[in-house]
């Protein structure tokens, strides 16, 4: 199990007594956020539309599975329990996740999973440029600029696909609007913030939510506008819950599947 | 490798050959490369197109076993080795396809050859993954028997093909030394892993054999290949040169192969082993393989969902080639704007 890496950069927001719970809680939704949707995205693994496409989702889900092991790792060194990435992973069940509602959702086509991908982007993207320029936490600036880096690469891509099947024929355009109308109810977990978010700006490790909310608002609609795709309301309803490990049901399913072989055979070295 | 039973026309003496044909055949013998546009037989042509497209085909049928278990991978670093092998196995499929192309075949041509039946791929990728163990074995045996063919061919004679083979092999090694790294955590590690190991060789060892193809003394398409450096090792040679080299690791692994009559032979300095059941393999190649239905039900299924995807993007591309000529008419002419 994880120890302290001895060329860490220093950074006393990791020690922090009063803030380690609320720290360590917000890297678990980080990293779970990149561990369900890496997941998610990599069931289309020999099932994409085009072969470009099959090897641009892999590529993508594999950074995300990246993010999620420098995420989870800082998240068990917070934690100071001897777990590391690979057991907060593999070895809590679903009340302990802290994944958005969104990307556990399934697949469903590619214009769910690309919209999806696009909602998200738009928002991971923000907040990771915001943590690497601002945050109080050299660790977490060092994993959100390198993470930054590939998320740059994912939001131009999936906003590019948004404006080409919205724009493209009338069933890639209504495909495209369905997938928004299903998704949009579950971008508002993104911008909610709770007792652990407010903990996080005021110990100045992460944003003001509200913050990125006006700014994702913008940046999402001027591609939407381009897709030629109806933005809905955004003051409409918003399912919560995630973040505090209340769950949809399909996070069961996926991690009966993640961790199978973890939970068969405890203690194996793979 | 993953080109098995390529049919090609039978040897032609040289007597029998036009002028060109003879010049051609002297380039290939001098070990010029071939490149596109040169003047080539008929039969080289197709003949190459049947094995780059069967190759190609392998690979992202390929996908679809060891796609298996990137769900099910047992830790994140495995998840991100298996994904990152999966994904190059797709970029191998992206080149080969590149480099039929470079023959007068699109890819959607050969996708439907594929779709319809009338192309095959490799009879390995017919049989299933059932424990984590089997990506080790994958990546230890079938990598490690596609490799073997592999490697000779980066000096074939087609300038596309040989290229895209070089690519392919450095990747191929990175494979194979991740399934073998695979194959030590379980043979080494508990009992219950130790047990999945071997399951995994039984299951694989006979059909990576078959990956080579049937022996030589039936196998009718090759002299015609070998004398335009298509195929460079006859089948035995390679499946000879396979056993040789695996024997060794297996036994490191302390794991067994599953041949009674595997032995040691001084003489030839080889291994003598058992042939695999030919007519397994051929019912295989015929679609009567365990996962022959499925790797194609998924393949068939991935392509007709994506078409609105697909339709999709060529959609916008002509509108926006549209807007751009559009606009730029509209430059031309200051009257207008």
């Amino acid at each position: 199990m994880s120890e302290m890496p001895t060329n860490a950069t220093a950074d006393a927001a990791v020690t922090d007594q009063a803030l380690q719970p609320a720290f360590f809680d917000w890297l678990c939704r980080m990293g779970d956020n990149a561990l369900v949707l890496g997941h998610r995205t990599s069931e289309w693994c020999g099932h994409g539309p085009v072969l470009e496409e099959d090897i641009a989702l892999a590529n993508t889900a594999l950074d995300l599975i990246g993010h999620t092991q420098m995420w989870l790792g800082l998240a068990g060194e917070v934690e100071g329990k001897g777990r590391d990435a690979d057991a907060l992973a593999y070895l809590r069940d679903a009340m302990k996740f802290r994944n958005f509602l969104l990307v556990e959702l399934p697949r469903g086509d590619m214009a769910v999973t690309m919209m999806r991908e696009f909602l998200f982007d738009a928002y991971h993207h923000l907040l990771l440029a915001w943590l690497s320029e601002n945050s109080s936490s050299p660790r977490v600036s060092e994993i959100a600029a390198k993470a930054l880096k590939e998320v740059s690469y994912h939001l131009d891509r999936a906003s590019d696909i948004v404006v080409r099947l919205g724009d493209g024929t009338a069933e890639s355009h209504r495909r495209m609007q369905d997938a928004l109308d299903l998704l949009w109810p579950y971008t508002g977990e993104m911008f909610t913030s709770d007792e652990v978010d407010r903990a996080m700006v005021t110990a100045g490790i992460a944003p003001d939510l509200e913050m990125l909310r006006s700014k994702w608002e913008a940046s999402v609609r001027d591609i939407l506008e381009e897709a030629t795709l109806k933005a809905p309301d955004p003051g409409g309803y918003a399912h919560l819950g995630g973040k505090q490990g209340r769950h949809t049901e399909h996070l069961g399913y996926i991690l009966a599947e993640m961790q199978f072989l973890q939970r068969a055979y405890p203690g194996a070295s793979w | 490798m993953y080109a098995q039973l390529v049919k090609s026309d039978g040897l032609k003496a040289r007597e029998d050959m036009s002028a060109e044909e003879r010049a051609f055949q002297d380039r290939v013998d001098n070990g010029e490369k071939i490149e596109p546009k040169d003047w080539m037989p008929e039969g080289y042509r197709k003949t190459l197109i049947r094995q780059i497209g069967q190759h190609a085909h392998s690979e992202i049928v390929g996908q679809l076993p060891e796609g298996n278990w990137i769900t099910r991978a047992p830790s994140l670093e495995r998840k991100a080795i298996l994904l990152a092998k999966v994904q190059d196995e797709a970029g191998h499929g992206l080149y080969l396809y590149s480099a039929a192309e470079t023959l007068g075949v699109s890819r959607d041509e050969l996708l439907e050859k594929l779709h319809s039946g009338k192309m095959k791929y490799s009879s390995i990728f017919n049989y299933p993954t059932l424990n984590w163990a089997d990506i080790g074995a994958v990546g230890w045996l079938v990598d490690g028997a596609a490799i073997m063919n592999q490697v000779p061919l980066q000096r074939t004679s087609y300038g596309p093909y040989s290229r895209a083979m070089i690519r392919i092999c450095k990747e191929e090694s990175f494979h194979q030394r991740q399934g073998y790294s695979i194959m030590m955590k379980m043979a080494f590690g508990t009992l219950e892993q130790k047990e999945m190991a071997q399951d995994a060789l039984n299951r694989f060892w006979f059909p990576s054999l078959m990956m080579f193809g049937p022996s030589d003394k039936d196998s009718v398409h090759s002299a015609q290949s070998m004398a335009w450096k298509i195929k460079i090792n006859t089948n035995d040679e390679l499946r000879q040169k396979f056993v040789n080299e695996t024997v060794p690791q297996a036994e490191y692994l302390g794991l067994t192969i599953p041949d009674e009559k595997l032995a040691w032979n001084e003489d030839k300095q080889g291994y003598d082993f058992s042939e695999p059941d030919w007519a397994e393999f051929f019912e295989v190649i015929k679609g009567n393989g365990p996962c022959n239905r499925e790797r194609m039900e998924a393949r068939v299924k991935a392509w007709d969902e994506g078409e609105w995807f697909r339709d999709g993007l060529n959609a916008y591309a002509e509108k926006a080639a549209d807007r751009r000529k559009a606009a730029a008419t509209a430059a031309e002419k200051p009257g207008y704007r």
